[in-house]
């Protein structure tokens, strides 16, 4: 990924989400941050991770964003116009973040691994073909004979061989969750017998 | 030239904001969607380490399958989660964090 690229998303990112923190207007902050996913998701792609950058696009800037649309719009939650700011949180919270920040940058600067340029870890389709042997797939064998990277293939193997039971588990959390959500929103206004 | 530290500390200052905008704010959604960007800015660092921990000519397959878990269990929690924002508002009729202070003793 070109540097110049990079620092447009890595500033797309970071700006819109700066805008989620400060903006009064829950509107704001959640169009805000369908955009600073949007972004992410970018940066997901310039690190050649294909899959999950769509996958960032569909279900947090789409999905996600949508279900927090409706909810704001459904509360008909007004922007905190004439509210005064209580500034001790305010300052805790910029206080906390920046120490965070600086420590995270302190680490990543004595980060040796961390020094290494992109263009210095290349992905090398032929070794990994070789390192493969006979045991692939003829359509991802295919994939990486032309050079190219079959990101969604790879992931699909990970997934449904190394990790099948962690990935039902998955279906079943969903399944809970969904559960949990119409338990949750579902209004208690049936008679019920009380006892005594 | 861009260099693995460089994804960090963008995945570190994004964390940092949603971690102010955890603390500062006071609409519940809000505080929500920061929560979100958080899982999102830890994402950007295992990602970042797959794509830099090139084993076999190609990024670590592990790592990314551990965000597409964590892509999941986000989207179940935000259902969740505001799902209990909206039983919050109708008992309270409102989404500020101070409106809810049964539990501070």
């Amino acid at each position: 990924m070109p540097s110049l690229l990079f620092y447009l998303f890595a500033a797309i990112t970071l700006g819109f989400g700066l805008l989620v923190v400060t903006a009064r207007n829950p509107v704001t902050s959640a169009l805000s941050l369908a955009m600073s996913f949007v972004g992410l998701a970018a940066l997901f792609i310039g690190l050649d991770a294909y899959f999950l950058g769509i996958l960032q696009i569909l279900v947090y800037a789409g999905a996600v964003m949508v279900l927090f649309l409706f909810i704001i719009m459904l509360l008909d939650i007004k922007a905190e116009e004439g509210k005064q700011l209580n500034l001790v949180p305010i300052i805790g919270g910029i206080a906390l973040a920046a120490m965070l920040a600086l420590q995270i940058a302190g680490v990543a600067g004595l980060f040796e691994g961390g020094k290494t340029a992109i263009d210095d870890a290349p992905i090398a389709t032929q070794t990994a073909l070789e390192a493969m042997g006979k045991d692939v797939l003829p359509t991802i064998r295919g994939d990486l004979e032309e050079g190219r990277l079959p990101d969604a293939k790879l992931m699909g193997v990970v997934l449904f061989r190394d990790y099948i039971f962690h990935l039902q588990a998955m279906g079943l959390l969903l399944l809970v969750g969904t559960v949990g959500v119409v338990v949750l929103s579902k209004r208690d206004d049936t008679p019920t017998t009380k006892a005594g | 030239m861009i260099t693995l530290n460089h994804y960090l500390i963008v995945s570190g200052m994004l964390f940092a904001l949603g971690l102010a905008g955890v603390v500062a704010r006071r609409n519940i959604i809000i505080v929500f969607m920061c929560l979100e960007m958080m899982l999102s800015a830890a994402n950007l660092a295992l990602i970042g380490f797959s794509r830099f921990n090139i084993t076999d000519g190609l990024p670590d397959y592990t790592a990314q399958s551990l965000v597409f878990f964590t892509i999941t269990v986000a989207a179940a929690e935000v259902a969740v989660g505001l799902a209990i924002i909206v039983a919050l508002f109708r008992a309270k009729q409102s989404v500020e964090v101070e409106s809810v202070t049964r539990l501070q003793g």
